[in-house]
C-alpha cells in the first residue's frame, strides 16, 4: 500500500522583486509502506525542500501530495498539525527536544496534542523510552543526556504515536560516528519491524542502510534506484569511512 | 485535542516557563502590582470614605435644617459677606416656634469646650452645649439610661446634666452615672440621662464626648454673649422645601429684611453635605480611576513587551511543537495563559501588598476593603494578561513551522 505519492511537485520561494528561487522541479515519486528510502544530493539541492514537504510542515506552490491516499497539498493549518500529530515522526539532526521539559514530557508531547488521558500518556511514553533503551533516564533534562540518547529520545518521540512513516533529516549529523551507527542500527530495527523510514543525509555509508535511494540535483530528481542486498554502492568517500 | 487538556498542559508549561525566569516574571509583574495596589487601595479608600460619611451623616438628621450665620456649603466664595452678618440670637427659636407650623421642635444650640470634674477625676476639653427641652425631640436623641432634661426644668434652669458615653466612661467607670453629681466648670449637676453612643464624624472626633445643660445654665457659667445655631426638625420629612422656605420666611421677619434684600443668614441642611461629598468622591474616584488605569496601560505594555520576547526566545520551541502536531489554537493559549498568569500573580501581588497598606491606610483616613473590590482586582489583572498578551500569543500561534524550526 502507497504511504506517499507525490504527482509534479514544485516549491517557488518568492525572493521578492521578481526573483523566484526553484527549489522542487516537478517532483514525482511514491513510497509504499514497510520502505526504507534515503534521499540524498548536494547542498542546497532541495533535500529540506522535499522533507518538509513529505512532513507537511510546508505546502507544495503545485502538484499533488497523497498521503495515506489523502489529498494534503490543499490543506489548512489544522488539518497539516493532524497530519503531523498522528501520521509522521520527526527525528531531526538538532535533536530538537524541549530544553526545559524532562525526556519523558518530550516523549508525551504528542500525545499530548492528540488528547490522551495522562495515566495512558505516561505508561506510554515510559514503555516507548524503555524500548529505546532509556528505561533509567525518563526523568532527565535533554541537556543531562549524551547525544546518542537524546538522539533516542526523539526517535522515541517520532515512534509514541504509532505514525505511518519516519522522517529523519541527518539523523546523525551531529553525532560521532559510534554513536551515528548505533542510530542507525536502531532504524533498521524499526525498519524490520515494519516501519516505513525516509532518510536524509549527504553520506553515502549513512544512505547504504536504506534498500532505495532518491537522489536529487537542482529540485529534480536525479536517479531513484534500489540497492541489492550484496550490491553496494561504494564510492571513495565511504571507502575511507570504513577504512577508519 | 481537547480544551481541557490543552489548558492543563499550557498552564504547566506557563508555570515552568515562569519558574525559568523567576526574576523577569517578577519584574514584569511589577506594572501590575502597582495597578492593583492603587485600583484596590482607591476602591477601599472610596468605600472607607463612603461608608464613614454615610454613618456620621447620621449624626445630622436627615430631617433636620440648621439656621447659622455660616453656610456649610459655600459656593461664592464671598466667605467676607457672611462674616459681617449679624449673630443668631437665642430667642429666635421661642419665635420660629410660635409661627412654625411645618416644624415639629425647635431648639437654639450654643457650645464650647469646657473642663469636668466627678470627685478626683478630671475630663478636659469636653464640649458643653446649652439648649432647651426641645432639643430633645430635634435630635430624636436616644438613652442607654435615664433621661432628657423637661421643660419646666429648661425653663427653670435647674443644674441637670445629659452626658454622652465617652464622658460616662471616663468620669464613671465603674458607678452609675445617673444621680450623681459632676461639676462643669466649678458648678455642680446632676446627672439624669446618659445618650447612646454616637460614634465619630469622619473618625476625625467623637461624638459622644459631650454633656447637655439647659441654656440658662450654660449662660451662667460661660456668659450670654455666646450666639446660637438654631435647629428645627421639620414635621414631615417628605416636604422639607416648604418647611425650610417658611423657615426662611419667618427669619426674614425676625431680621426685618425688604424684599429686596438678600438673606443675612444660611439655612443648612444634611442634603448639602451628602451632595458636597458625592461630588468630591467622583472626583477622587476620577482621578484614581486615571492613575489606575494608566499604570495598568503601562504595565499592560511591560507584559506585551515581555511575552514578545518570551515568544522570540521560543521560536525553534514552538517550531517543535507545531512538528508534533500542536495546532495554531494551542500555542495561542499556552501563550495567553503564560501572560494571564503574570498577571494573575501580579494581581494577587499587589493585593497581598494592598490588604496590610489598606490597614494603615485606614489609621489616616477611614478605608475598607470588601471582597468585591479584591475580586475586581483579580478580574482586571486577568482581562490585562488576557488583552497584552494577545497580540504576541497570535504571532506564536502564526510562526511558520519551517521558519521556526531553522531559528536558532
Ligand atoms: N525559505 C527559503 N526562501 C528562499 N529560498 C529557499 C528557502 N529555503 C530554501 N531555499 C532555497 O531552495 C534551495 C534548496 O534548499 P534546501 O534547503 O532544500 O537544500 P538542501 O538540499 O537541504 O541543502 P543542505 O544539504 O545544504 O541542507 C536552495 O537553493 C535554497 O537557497
Ligand atoms: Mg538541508
Amino acid at each position: 500500500m502507497r504511504v506517499i505519492e507525490l504527482v509534479k511537485v514544485n516549491k517557488v520561494y518568492d525572493m521578492g522583486a521578481e526573483v523566484q528561487v526553484q527549489a522542487l522541479k516537478e517532483i514525482s515519486l511514491s513510497i509504499e509502506r514497510g520502505e526504507y528510502v534515503a534521499i540524498m544530493g548536494p547542498s542546497g539541492s532541495g533535500k529540506t525542500t522535499l522533507m518538509n514537504i513529505l512532513g507537511c510542515l510546508d505546502t507544495p506552490t503545485s502538484g499533488l501530495y497523497l498521503f495515506d491516499g489523502v489529498n494534503v497539498s490543499d490543506m489548512d493549518d489544522n488539518e497539516l498539525a493532524k497530519i503531523r500529530n498522528q501520521g509522521i515522526g520527526f527525528v531531526f539532526q538538532t535533536f530538537n527536544l524541549i530544553p526545559r521539559s524532562d525526556a519523558l514530557h518530550n516523549v508525551e508531547l504528542p500525545l499530548i496534542y492528540s488528547g490522551v488521558p495522562a495515566s495512558e500518556r505516561k505508561d506510554r511514553a515510559k514503555k516507548t523510552l524503555e524500548m529505546v533503551g532509556l528505561g533509567e533516564r525518563v526523568h532527565h533534562k535533554p541537556n543531562e543526556l549524551s547525544g546518542g540518547q537524546r538522539q533516542r529520545v526523539a526517535i522515541a518521540r517520532a515512534l509514541i504515536n504509532n505514525p505511518s512513516i519516519i522522517l529523519a533529516d541527518e539523523p546523525t549529523g551531529n553525532l560521532d560516528s559510534k554513536t551515528g551507527d548505533e542510530i542507525m542500527l536502531f532504524l533498521e530495527e524499526l525498519y524490520k519491524k515494519g516501519n516505513t523510514i525516509i532518510l536524509v543525509t549527504h553520506e553515502e555509508y549513512i544512505a547504504e542502510h536504506a534498500k532505495r535511494i532518491i537522489r536529487i540535483r537542482d529540485g529534480g530528481i536525479e536517479s531513484d534506484l534500489p540497492i541489492a542486498k550484496n550490491g553496494k554502492v561504494k564510492s571513495p568517500q565511504v571507502m575511507e569511512k570504513v577504512q577508519v | 485535542m481537547t480544551f481541557g487538556g490543552e489548558f492543563r498542559e499550557g498552564l504547566k508549561l506557563s508555570f515552568m516557563a515562569l519558574m525559568a525566569n523567576k526574576a523577569r516574571a517578577v519584574l514584569t509583574m511589577l506594572g501590575i502590582i502597582i495597578g492593583i495596589i492603587s485600583v484596590t487601595l482607591m476602591g477601599a479608600a472610596i468605600e472607607g470614605l463612603t461608608r464613614a460619611f454615610n454613618n456620621s451623616i447620621a449624626s445630622i438628621g436627615a430631617d433636620v435644617l440648621y439656621v447659622q450665620k455660616w453656610p456649610w456649603m459655600d459656593t461664592s466664595g464671598e466667605w467676607w459677606k457672611f462674616r459681617n452678618r449679624k449673630d443668631l440670637e437665642i430667642d429666635y427659636a421661642e419665635k420660629i416656634k410660635r409661627d412654625a407650623t411645618l416644624l415639629a421642635a425647635v431648639a437654639p444650640v450654643v457650645g464650647r469646650l469646657g473642663t469636668l470634674k466627678y470627685q478626683n477625676i478630671t475630663a478636659n476639653n469636653v464640649q458643653v452645649e446649652g439648649t432647651t427641652s426641645d432639643f430633645m425631640y430635634v435630635s430624636k436623641m436616644e438613652f442607654t439610661d435615664g433621661r432628657f432634661f423637661t421643660y419646666e426644668e429648661s425653663r427653670g434652669n435647674r443644674p441637670v446634666a445629659v452626658i454622652g458615653s465617652d464622658v460616662a466612661d471616663q468620669l464613671f467607670p465603674n458607678r452609675e452615672p445617673v444621680g450623681q453629681k459632676l461639676k462643669v466648670n466649678g458648678l455642680s449637676f446632676r446627672v439624669i440621662g446618659v445618650r447612646s453612643k454616637e460614634g465619630s464624624f469622619m473618625g476625625m472626633f467623637s461624638l459622644d464626648n459631650v454633656v447637655i445643660i439647659p441654656m440658662g445654665q450654660f449662660q451662667d457659667i460661660y456668659g450670654k454673649h455666646f450666639h446660637p445655631s438654631i435647629e428645627a426638625r421639620v414635621a414631615d420629612p417628605s416636604d422639607m422645601d416648604n418647611a425650610r422656605e417658611e423657615l426662611r420666611g419667618i427669619m426674614r421677619k425676625i431680621r426685618g429684611l425688604s424684599p429686596l434684600q438678600s438673606d443675612d443668614f444660611s439655612i443648612n441642611q444634611q442634603d448639602l453635605l451628602t451632595r458636597a461629598f458625592d461630588r468630591i468622591a467622583g472626583i477622587i474616584g476620577g482621578v484614581g480611576l486615571f492613575v489606575t488605569a494608566l499604570s495598568l496601560f503601562v504595565g499592560g505594555i511591560g507584559i506585551m513587551n515581555i511575552m514578545f520576547v518570551s515568544v522570540t526566545e521560543r521560536t525553534k520551541e514552538i517550531g517543535i511543537r507545531k512538528a508534533l502536531g500542536a495546532k495554531r489554537r494551542t500555542i495561542l493559549v499556552q501563550f495567553l495563559i503564560e501572560s494571564s498568569l503574570i498577571c494573575l500573580g501580579g494581581g494577587l501581588l499587589g493585593l497581598a501588598f494592598s490588604y496590610p497598606l489598606s490597614m494603615l491606610v485606614d489609621k489616616f483616613l477611614p478605608t475598607s476593603m470588601p471582597f468585591s473590590i479584591a475580586i475586581t482586582g483579580i478580574l482586571i489583572s486577568l482581562l490585562v494578561g488576557l488583552v497584552s498578551g494577545l497580540i504576541p500569543a497570535m504571532r506564536a500561534s502564526k510562526l511558520d513551522p519551517v521558519e521556526a524550526l531553522r531559528y536558532e
